[in-house]
Parts: C-alpha cells; sequence; structure tokens
C-alpha cells in the first residue's frame, strides 16, 4: 500500500500526539543526568551567603511558559532554601504575571516568606538595555513603586539596594530581546554582578558561548531539560520532570522517523537504480 | 464568580488550541478564525497595555502631576507623533526623523557594549592555556574549542582562494559548523517538542483533568 505524503504527515501528526499524550497520563519517572551548565547555576544560588539580595527577570511570555516557568519556580524556592531575598523584575511586559504565578505557586510550601521582606515584584520596565543601565546608576530611578504601589523607600527588603552593585547574582529567564544577554553585556560586562539564567532550548546553543573563562555568564538552563536537571538537584518533584518523560519519548520517536525516513529515499534510489 | 469565568476562559482556551491543531490535517475555517482572532486580540491587547503601563505612567501622569518639571518629557512625545506620521503618504517623510534619532542612539548604546561582549570577551575567552585545565577531558574540550574557533572563522575567509593546507583548514571549520547546526536543529526540536507538551499538558490536565 502506498500512502501519499499527506497522509504520512498524517500519520507522524498522530502517532506524535499519542506519544507525548500517554507518558504525560502515565508517568515512567526517567531520570535524567545533571549537566556542567546547570551545576554551575546551581552553585552560584548554594553558594550565595543568607540574607544577599538576587534578582530574578522573568523576560518571557505564556508562550514561552511551559520551559521557562519551571526554571522561575525552582530558582525562586532555591534562593528561599538558602534565605536569600528575592526582587523579581520584567524586561516583558507579561513577565509580571509569570512572576507572581511563579511565587503563588512556591509560597505553598514557603508560608513564612512575607512579601516585600523576603520577595518584592518591582514589575514591568520598558527599555531594555538602557533600563539595565539606569538599575545600575540608580534602582529606585527606574522603579519608584512596586506592583502593589508601594513607594520603594517603604519596602524593607530594598532598605540597603541602591543599585546593582548591591545585588549577589541575576538571573534572567530569557524568551527573546531584551533578556538574557541585555543582562549579561550590562550587569556582567559593565558592573560585574554574576549573571545567570534560562532560556527556551532554541536559544540555548547560541548563548552557551558565554559560559566561558570571563565566566559571562555562570551557568545557563536551556529548555525543558534543564529545567529538570535544577528540580532534581534542588529536589523537588516540579512540573519539568514530569514533563521530561513525555519530552524523551518525542525525542526517540524523532529519531526513529528520520531514520526510517532515511530508509525510504535509499530505497527508492535503489529501485530507481535497477 | 471567578470560578465560572476561569472555567469559560479554560474552555475558550481548549477550544482555540484544538481549531489551531486542525490545520495539521488541514486548512480550514476553524483553523483560519483562530488565527484571525488571535491576531485581533493580541494587537487590542499590546495597544490597550501600551496606553496604560507604558503611556500613562510615563508621559500623561507626569505632564499631569508636574508639567514644568518634565517639560523635557515633551520632546520623545512630539517624536512619538512624528513616528505616526508614516500613515499619511504626503506627511511620511516626517517619520524619518524619529527613525534616525532611534537608529542612531541605538547604535551609540550598544556599539561599545557589543564590541566589549561579543568581541573582546569572546576573544579573551579562546586565548586560554589549553593545558591549564584538570582533567583529560578538559584539556580536550579546551584544544576543540580553540581549533574549531580557528577553523570556523577561516572557512569564512573569502579573500585568498582556499587550496592545499588552507582547503584542509576550511573543511575542518566546515565540520566543525556542521556539528553545531545539528546541536542547533536537536535543541529546536527540544523547543518545539515543549511548545506541544505545554499544550498538551493544558488539555489533559485543566481543561480534562486527567492528569493528576
Amino acid at each position: 500500500m502506498k500512502l501519499s505524503v499527506l497522509a504520512e504527515r498524517r500519520i507522524i501528526y498522530l502517532v506524535l500526539f499519542v506519544a507525548v499524550a500517554l507518558p504525560l497520563l502515565f508517568p515512567i519517572g526517567w531520570k535524567t543526568e545533571v549537566s556542567g551548565y546547570t551545576q554551575m547555576v546551581y552553585d552560584l544560588v548554594e553558594n550565595t551567603p543568607e540574607n544577599e539580595v538576587v534578582i530574578i527577570s522573568f523576560d518571557y511570555d505564556p508562550s514561552t511558559m511551559t520551559e521557562l516557568q519551571p526554571m522561575g519556580e525552582a530558582m525562586i524556592e532555591h534562593a528561599f532554601k538558602r534565605k536569600q531575598k528575592i526582587i523579581a523584575t520584567a524586561l516583558w511586559p507579561m513577565g509580571v504575571q509569570m512572576a507572581e504565578q511563579a511565587f503563588d505557586k512556591v509560597l505553598k510550601d514557603y508560608h513564612d516568606k512575607q512579601r516585600g521582606v523576603d520577595y518584592v515584584n518591582l514589575g514591568y520596565k520598558v527599555g531594555g538595555m538602557v533600563t539595565i543601565q539606569a538599575m545600575g546608576r540608580d534602582l529606585k530611578e527606574v522603579f519608584p513603586t512596586d506592583t502593589r504601589n508601594t513607594p520603594y523607600e517603604e519596602i524593607p527588603l530594598l532598605m540597603n539596594v541602591r543599585r546593582l552593585k548591591d545585588i549577589a547574582w541575576v538571573s534572567s529567564l530569557s524568551s527573546g530581546v531584551p533578556g538574557l544577554k541585555e543582562w549579561m553585556m550590562v550587569a556582567r560586562d559593565s558592573y560585574n554582578v554574576p549573571v545567570t539564567g534560562g532560556c527556551t532550548a532554541v536559544s540555548a546553543p547560541g548563548f552557551f558561548p558565554y559560559v566561558n573563562e570571563q565566566q559571562q555568564l555562570t551557568g545557563l538552563l536551556g529548555g525543558l531539560k534543564a529545567a529538570s536537571e535544577y528540580e532534581s538537584l534542588i529536589g523537588r518533584l516540579g512540573s519539568a520532570t514530569t514533563k521530561m518523560d513525555a519530552q524523551s519519548i518525542a525525542h526517540l520517536l524523532i529519531l526513529i522517523f528520520i531514520a526510517l525516513g532515511n530508509i525510504k529515499v535509499f530505497a527508492a534510489k535503489r529501485r530507481k537504480n535497477k | 464568580m471567578i470560578s465560572i469565568m476561569n472555567t469559560i476562559g479554560i474552555w475558550l482556551a481548549a477550544f482555540f488550541t484544538l481549531c489551531i491543531f486542525s490545520f495539521l490535517y488541514k486548512d480550514n475555517p476553524f483553523y483560519k478564525f483562530a488565527e484571525q482572532v488571535f491576531v485581533g486580540l493580541s494587537a487590542a491587547y499590546w495597544l490597550v497595555y501600551i496606553i496604560y503601563s507604558i503611556m500613562v505612567p510615563n508621559l500623561f501622569a507626569k505632564l499631569a502631576t508636574d508639567f514644568s518639571g518634565n517639560i523635557i518629557l515633551l520632546i520623545p512625545a512630539a517624536l512619538g507623533l512624528m513616528m505616526l506620521m508614516r500613515i499619511h503618504p504626503k506627511m511620511q517623510w516626517i517619520s524619518r526623523y524619529p527613525i534616525a534619532i532611534m537608529v542612531g542612539t541605538t547604535a551609540g548604546i550598544s556599539m561599545l557594549r557589543y564590541m566589549k561582549s561579543d568581541i573582546l570577551q569572546q576573544l579573551t575567552a579562546t586565548m586560554i592555556n589549553p593545558f591549564a585545565a584538570d582533567t583529560p577531558a578538559e584539556i580536550a574540550g579546551n584544544l576543540l574549542m580553540i581549533i574549531g574557533t580557528i577553523c570556523g572563522v577561516y572557512f569564512f575567509y573569502f579573500s585568498k582562494k582556499q587550496e592545499g593546507v588552507s582547503k584542509a583548514v576550511s573543511k575542518v571549520g566546515i565540520w566543525f559548523l556542521m556539528v553545531s547546526f545539528g546541536a542547533t536543529f536537536g535543541y529546536t526540536v527540544m523547543a518545539r517538542i515543549s511548545l506541544l507538551i505545554g499544550r498538551l499538558d493544558f488539555l489533559l490536565g485543566d481543561w480534562l483533568h486527567l492528569i493528576k
């Protein structure tokens, strides 16, 4: 039986659909090996002393939240565990809601953490690189209030935070521009603040060269796999871990499809030569 | 009330997700409807968002509370209005001035930073002693990085015909580039599958409550 190209394509979509759906319904529990890049991010947070103030910038929107939201939740939980104070910012407008959702989820297990004392959401600011540059001079000028309109000087967490130099590390969870690269260019390369972060799998190969001897980036979380690695490091059974089964099955399936496609092309060539 | 709105939201999201997925079978009116609703809603959302989150707090509110103290804000406001002149064919030329200022300012701000981060720091990161690493694997990695960088850059040297030794160097460069393209493709597949997982997670979890 000879199938048309369109029919073949539909079969591939259907099989892929089922292959992704089944592990979501019936998790397998495969473990993922922790990469060096993820370990570097973990070490940075782990080795930062208690009560230090850190920035997690939510530079993405719901279109990439499958990959980046688990990273945000895991980093918040890790910073809370290490008793660090978190400032959430956003270079993307919808990042504000992403930050709120992440805090809401993590706070279910950390009832003692208080807004304004242990964490604060300063919200969105337009401008990308120029905004980060201004934060390097004066944070209050850029964010006069938090998202609940509390003035900067009335937020206890920000008492001793005037500029980027007062921050222990910056993490940008980024799905494009402005995002991780802008943070690295300004916060790391100009103000010497350690910058780490996460990005979608598509953009990960473009960021890996910045994890180098110069420590332009201190580690990198690239895509869902890195998010699940980070979850396993902090001992959290988060959404990335449960989704990695589906990811692995889909990858296996795609490898099989590539092999079948090649076999088909070789067979067709052979028939033609005969 | 919140619960009802939430339920309606989930059903609408599920409906539009299925409409978009229906394109995988073939182009159809459901897909077109979902696509156009998405484009229209996005445009409307951004317009409202820009007005209330950027224009009002950064311009209108400041001018309304302290006009003389913020009089300098009239300059970006005027430039913004000049940009809108693109809509009118006869006055289109006016928009070239704010565009020129924007391009010039962006280039000025970015040039030094990109030079430092993408050229100087990257070059410095490659200029290392490859044998100063702790493990043989790290030494091999350092050597590969240095060879890959030199050969990869050399592949783009077109001023001289590549033959003999230079051709061999260029060939090695192509191999490194191919490996990097392969890795990029792998990551792209991972990202696309993640998007599918996200939607299926929503359909099976939030909508159908099949995921515990």
